[in-house]
């Protein structure tokens, strides 16, 4: 008899296309609780498609393989199922909607999740305290969650916003859609504090990004190059520190010896 | 067949006048009726308008005239006190409540608050005979100048509604709540007319509520003529919500003198044929005008938002904001005329209309036309038609929002920007409210009447 601890994500062989295109051509990769997986790899080698897709952007046709989240179909939940079951994508290029005010948005969004667990909604003063305490994570102000969603923020802003909404609804899984692009190094630094500090052994979080340089500030246990829809290699730490000596031409180089 | 239904209508309505022309003549001040002469030559030449009309292109009001109507040129007292069938759910707020029905102020209105002296709110019928000079120097001066023949239909026809008059250095703080009734055993043709002056530096609000109170087949041909003396000031909000078999032709003509303010806004919620035609003359310098209109259609309903603008005066200003929600197989229509005279300059006037299709057979016409006749002047106009934002969309839902919320959230946002523009705050909240039910499919015409309808 073996015991085991059951798998956060597993991804198997998953192939999907937009407009008809294939982008992910058979990607397999497995996520367990506390860990924190880096994808890094060239533009258009399909970082974002895999985490839309994960997300549940109908934009993408799954077309094979399978994806299992914490024992269940992931793949047949709709995208607001997948967040009330803990899946949280922060997008690389966080959505602007006016008129949407932040309180309204994430008070909607976490009574929604309550409810989905059985909870009663947050009255507005609980609501309130929680917002106030989960603002301090990302050092963000009230002059933005006053706001409408994103509007008007700056780059480093919505990355903040983001990551301040991670706080509020504690996902099982965050995949953060390349979260230091257009950060300055002290936004990078709040933006990676918050997540280190939303850490926990039951969590777990795939980062995805081009560059090295946030890994210098969250720490990875996995790295995985996805190259033309595929993960070609994976390792520790150190292959993000390689990666960034060497540059991505040394993976095709190196595939296409292997090819 | 079409040429034969124009025929028909437009003939059997100047018919009905001519043969009734006593009854129509009858109580009213000769300021009323010497309007009325040509005012019919007028409807008669062009007629029940239909497509070939160019300000209706996409409104054809013949359909709608080939029921037969009954007209109503005298006062009839209705049976039942309409106080107790009928409750407005934009009050429980404080405003001052006047009923009128199919057009006629209502007999048994109750005392209208207490008003500051020399305010006039009452029967425009009973205000021509007692104000005789202050009835003449405004009665039909702006409207008269329009070729509409629908304004000309209601110019001859008109007998009664509401006369509102502020004197100078005046500012009355309530709202005024005027509640338009439809309620009749027949199908009826309903004439309004209204008659608002604003004094010099003096402050009002009127808020209209369009409502039908049986399922009977509705016109009403609405008229409003407004003059908002120097430094007046002067917000005329109207909600609409009359049921499908409904067709509501408002005209609001407006004349603003110098510094004057005026904001309108106008929020179509229901209703079958729906047409706002709003004409306002910025006749004084530093005038401005806000000019808003909101419409949540669905099914057949079809409403046209028909506004023209003329800056007469230099350094006037206007902005426009127009915005529509429109599901199934309904329509709608927005045309922004600005007209920028000759002196007009330092003309600053912006125009935007933005648009929401949530189904393929929605249909949605907007026609911007800007006549620049100055040459310092600043304009701008802009149109969009889409769908729902997909990307906002997704981005509600991956925060766990179902996707019906997530659309209604957006819905409403895009909505509320034309509700911010009301700027009494009960009152907008009251709106939002009802926005919000009418986007989730809560609020029926309806709902709001006791009276006990087939339907």
């Amino acid at each position: 008899m073996t015991f085991y601890i059951l798998d956060m994500l597993t991804i198997k062989n998953l192939h999907a296309s937009v407009e008809g295109k294939e982008i992910l051509k058979g990607i397999s990769l497995t996520v367990k609780p506390g860990e924190i997986h880096a994808i890094m790899g060239p533009n258009g080698s399909g970082k974002s498609t895999l985490a839309n897709v994960l997300a549940g952007h109908q934009k993408y046709e799954v077309t094979e393989g399978e994806v299992i989240f914490q024992g269940e179909n992931l793949l047949d939940q709709s995208a607001e199922e997948r967040a009330r079951n803990g899946i949280f994508l922060s997008f690389q290029y966080p959505i602007e909607i006016p008129g949407v005010g932040m309180v309204n948005f994430m008070k909607t969004a976490v009574n929604e999740q309550r409810k989905h667990k059985g909870l009663d909604p947050f009255t507005a003063s609980q609501f309130l305290k929680l917002m106030e305490e989960k603002k301090k994570i990302v050092e963000i102000s009230s002059n933005l969650t006053n706001r409408s969603v994103n509007e008007g923020f700056s780059g480093g802003e919505k990355k903040r916003n983001e990551i301040f909404q991670m706080a509020m609804l504690e996902p099982k899984l965050a995949i953060l859609d390349e979260t230091d692009s257009g950060l300055d190094i002290d936004a990078l630094r709040i933006v990676a504090n918050g997540v280190n500090k939303l850490k926990s052994p039951e969590n777990a979080t795939i980062l995805v990004t081009h560059y090295q340089r946030l890994l210098d500030y969250i720490v990875p246990d996995f790295v995985h190059v996805l190259y033309n829809g595929r993960i070609v290699k994976s390792a520790g730490k150190e292959l993000a520190l390689e990666l960034e000596e060497k540059g991505y031409d040394w993976i095709k180089t190196e595939l296409g010896e292997k090819i | 067949m079409i040429a034969e239904i124009k025929y028909t209508a437009t003939e059997e309505l100047v018919e009905l006048f001519y043969q009734n022309r006593s009854i129509y003549y009858e109580g009213c001040s000769p300021a009323m009726n010497e309007a009325r002469e040509l005012a019919i030559r007028r409807f008669q030449e062009k007629g029940i308008p239909s497509r070939k009309n160019e300000n209706y292109k996409y409104t054809d009001f013949r359909p709608a005239f080939q029921n037969d109507f009954s007209v109503v040129p005298r006062y009839i007292e209705q049976k039942v006190d309409l106080h107790d069938v009928f409750n407005c759910n934009v009050p429980q707020l404080d405003t001052h409540i006047i009923l009128l029905i199919n057009g006629w102020y209502y007999g048994r209105n109750r005392k209208v608050g207490d008003f500051p002296e020399g305010v006039v709110c009452s029967s425009l019928l009973e205000a021509a005979n007692q104000h005789p000079a202050l009835f003449e120097k405004y009665y039909n001066k702006v409207a008269g100048e329009s070729e509409d023949p629908l304004a000309n239909l209601n110019t001859s026809l008109a007998k009664d509604g509401l006369f509102f008059y502020v004197p100078d250095n005046v500012t009355i703080e309530k709202p005024v709540q005027v509640i338009n009734l439809l309620n009749s055993k027949e199908n009826t043709l309903g004439v309004q007319r209204n008659l608002f002056v604003i004094g010099k530096n003096s402050e009002a609000t009127l808020v209209f509520c369009d409502h039908t109170l049986n399922h009977n087949f509705y016109i009403l041909n609405n008229l409003s003529e407004c003059f908002i003396e120097s430094d007046g000031r002067f917000n005329f909000f109207s909600i609409q919500n009359q049921h499908n078999g409904a067709v509501n032709n408002t005209h609001f003509f407006a004349s603003q003198k110098e510094n004057s303010n005026l904001l309108t806004n106008s929020i179509t919620l229901n209703g079958g044929i729906v047409r706002n035609d709003l004409k306002i003359k910025l006749d004084g310098e530093h005038a401005h005008a806000s000019i808003n209109g909101l419409i949540l259609a669905d099914d057949k309903q079809h409403v046209d938002n028909f506004t023209s603008i003329d800056h007469i005066k230099p350094n006037c200003t206007s902005d426009e904001l127009f915005k529509n929600i429109l599901d199934e197989k309904s329509s709608g229509v927005f045309a922004g005329q600005i007209h920028v005279f000759r002196d007009a300059q330092k003309t600053e006037a912006f125009q935007r209309n933005n648009n929401v299709l949530l189904s393929a057979d929605a249909e949605m016409n907007t026609k911007p036309q800007l006549i620049i006749d100055a040459d310092d002047v600043k304009c701008s106009h802009g149109a969009t038609i889409g769908r729902i934002d997909e990307d906002a969309l997704f981005y509600l839902r991956t925060r766990g929002i179902g996707e019906h919320e997530a659309r209604l959230m957006i819905m409403y946002a895009f909505a509320d920007e034309v509700l911010s523009k009301i700027i009494i705050a009960p009152l907008r909240e009251r709106i939002e409210e009802l926005v919000d039910k009418r986007l989730r499919g809560e609020l029926n015409p309806c709902q709001h009447c006791t009276l006990s309808c087939s339907h």
